[in-house]
């Protein structure tokens, strides 16, 4: 496990990075921690100076932000710096739709499935994606992120993401799509292929 | 984004919206200072705090979140010198399909929050507060951090504020992706770092037992920033705008069939169902007629056109009268939407035409309350599941004759069998739809 190729995008440069793990090697996430990403965990722990433990979400956030998923070695060593049991930390990864285990695509295009969006046409729009982008739409949701062959898209519903009144919206990696009619679909993916 | 704010209507009164619909309005400390920002934080330093939280009790505020809890009561159970650390939690898990009206406060004003904030944790002696957002709202984090941190070199934050000797931190906390968080207590579960399972009652109130065990004022973001305009306005004035109860302005999200969605800033209770859906939103759109609307986010019973209603009300002499009301005569506040039969909830009005099929809405809401599900209590973590294989078999055309029946039942046997109010908001869409409209799922089988 923790094969880091479909997340060649996002592999930090290895030029400062803080070798935490000596013995694991390059394929865990945690023997390749940069000092900046340390840093911002260092900043984010002092947020909650009456408890550590409530670092474990930020600290989940800024992980999955660096690697584009979340692996064991970053479980054990989020939970190691906040002085938890590794199941304290999985058991919340497990729990958040946000986070993930496994690479996703390097473009994630998130659709509001609730129902002003469907009423908008919402399952017509999740479609037109994942036709443009070759994913499978009955793809079943317990397997991860359904993610193109080619490992550019991942395409998924998510549940209401408050913008009802210009629906149907979705979220393309941190952007705000609304009112997207299928027929721009095809433009969104071109441009970020 | 996109534009949901319209020309203001003869009804509208803006507060909250107010300077977010002027154009070239910005995010940041020097725009909402030209404004007249921040006036009432400092007046609020020259307020004793007690005076502050009784302006807040005489306004008639309640939760703009969707329980509706009055602002002062809840903030009343907070002891000023019980020796013990408060919090502040102001929830922005805003979640609650139909709703987006913190969306725009956080993105577009967040220096109205953090004044709120600022007067809310000096009336009741805090020293640390957190904003929880839903990540979904990707810039959220970092625009609020950019706007703490120019109140902070403004002095507005941080140590010693405007040289009153209080102290005060705000931090951005985000959520990932689960509706839950904003259920109360689950956010300060969530806060805590841990599985976010809403906590068993009692205690009621995180006012008594709240984050890390001490007590915690948690309010959603419209709410904080009302307490601001409190101060401004003067209590009176304030709760004079509204009903007897409920006072102020509530903003309404109109999404749906509707010529014209967005939001509409009301005062509680100036406009009637049909004011809002044909004067507001332009009406639904040509050729179509009104079928149905859900009136306080999907939670809320929906109700159907041509209903009447029979609402008691107080007449001149003081002695009460029952009134027949037609859904578009509704008045648009808690106490007459609640003797509708629904609530006014989050203020999130969805309107559906006649175009739609009602299996087909409720199956997608079933979908999105078996999703969001917490797990922790079976009748909710089983039965919203049940309720949502059901509602697909009905739309797959294989379904029986029982079904509408044990779709209901189910509904019924998770209602008030949780720990939180999901069962009961998962249970309410199911319910509602099939007493509303059995003809529609009688017509599925």
């Amino acid at each position: 496990m923790n094969d880091l190729k479909n997340t060649e995008n996002r592999q930090p440069t290895t030029d400062n990075c803080v070798l935490t793990q000596e013995a694991s090697g390059i394929c865990s996430q945690s023997s390749v921690l940069p000092a900046v990403l340390l840093q911002k965990i260092e900043e984010a722990i002092t947020h909650y100076p009456v408890s550590k433990r409530s670092a474990a979400l930020p600290l989940l956030h800024l992980w999955q932000n660096h690697f584009g998923f979340i692996d064991e070695s970053g479980v054990e060593w989020i939970a190691a710096k906040l002085e938890l049991n590794p199941i304290a930390i999985l058991e919340i990864v497990t729990f958040y739709p946000w986070f993930r285990q496994n690479a996703p695509g390097k473009t994630i295009i998130r659709v509001c499935r609730t129902l002003s969006c469907a009423m908008a046409g919402a399952y017509e729009l999740h479609d037109a994606f994942c036709k443009a982008t070759g994913i499978d739409p009955e793809h079943p949701h317990e397997q991860g992120m359904p993610t193109s062959p080619d490992g550019k898209f991942s395409v998924e519903f998510v549940e209401c993401l408050a913008s009802c009144g210009s629906a149907p919206v979705c979220l393309v990696n941190k952007d705000l799509l609304e009112c997207v009619a299928p027929a721009e679909v095809a433009a969104i993916v071109e441009e970020r292929r | 984004m996109t534009s949901l704010l319209h020309e203001p209507h003869a009804k509208e009164r803006r507060l909250i919206f107010a300077n977010i619909s002027k154009p070239g309005y910005k995010p940041d400390i020097e725009t909402y200072l030209a404004h007249g920002g921040y006036a009432e934080a400092k007046k609020a330093f020259t307020m004793k705090p007690e005076e502050i939280v009784q302006e807040v009790k005489a306004s008639n505020l309640r939760g703009r979140g969707g329980a509706a809890f009055p602002t002062g009561a809840k903030w009343g159970f907070i002891r000023h010198d019980d020796g013990k650390p408060h919090y502040l939690c102001v929830n922005g898990d805003e979640s609650e399909p139909g709703t987006f009206k913190d969306r725009f406060i956080l993105h577009q004003d967040p220096h109205q929050l953090i004044e709120g904030i600022i007067i809310t944790c000096f009336a009741l002696n805090i020293r640390l507060a957190y904003i929880y957002v839903r990540c979904e709202f990707t810039y959220a984090k970092e625009i609020l951090e950019r706007a703490l941190k120019e109140a902070s070199e403004r002095g507005f934050l941080g140590k010693n504020i405007f040289g009153s000797g209080f102290d005060l931190e705000v931090y951005v906390h985000e959520g990932a992706g689960a509706y839950i968080c904003g259920e109360e207590t689950s956010l300060l579960e969530s806060l805590e770092g841990k599985r976010p399972y809403p906590r068993i009652k009692p205690p009621y109130f995180p006012a008594v037992l709240g984050l890390y065990m001490s007590p915690t004022i948690v309010n959603n973001v419209e709410t904080i920033c009302h307490v601001k305009h409190i101060l401004r306005l003067g209590a009176a004035e304030y709760a004079a705008m509204g009903t007897s109860g409920d006072g102020g302005t509530r903003t309404f999200c109109v999404s749906g069939d509707v010529v014209r969605p967005g939001f509409y800033e009301l005062p509680v209770g100036a406009v009637t169902m049909g004011e809002l859906i044909f004067d507001l939103c332009g009406g639904l759109r040509p050729g179509r007629t009104l079928k149905a609307i859900i009136p306080g986010g999907s939670s809320s019973k929906i109700l159907r056109a041509g209903e009447v209603y029979k609402i008691k009300s107080k007449a001149a002499d003081g002695s009460m009268i029952e009134k027949e009301v037609k859904l578009l005569d509704l008045v648009l506040d808690a106490a007459s939407v609640a003797a509708a039969g629904s609530m006014v909830g989050s203020a999130a009005v969805i309107v559906m035409d006649d175009s739609r099929n009602m299996v087909w809405a409720l199956n997608n809401l079933n979908q999105f309350y078996a999703h969001e599900s917490c797990g922790q209590c079976t009748p909710c973590r089983e039965g919203t599941l049940w309720m949502s294989k059901l509602s697909t078999r009905m739309l797959s055309g294989k379904g029986e004759a029982s079904d509408p029946t044990m779709l209901h039942t189910i509904a019924d046997n998770i209602a008030g069998r949780t720990i939180c109010a999901f069962g009961e908001a998962a249970s309410w869409p199911t319910q509602s739809f099939i007493d509303k409209f059995p003809e529609e799922f009688e017509a599925m089988l």
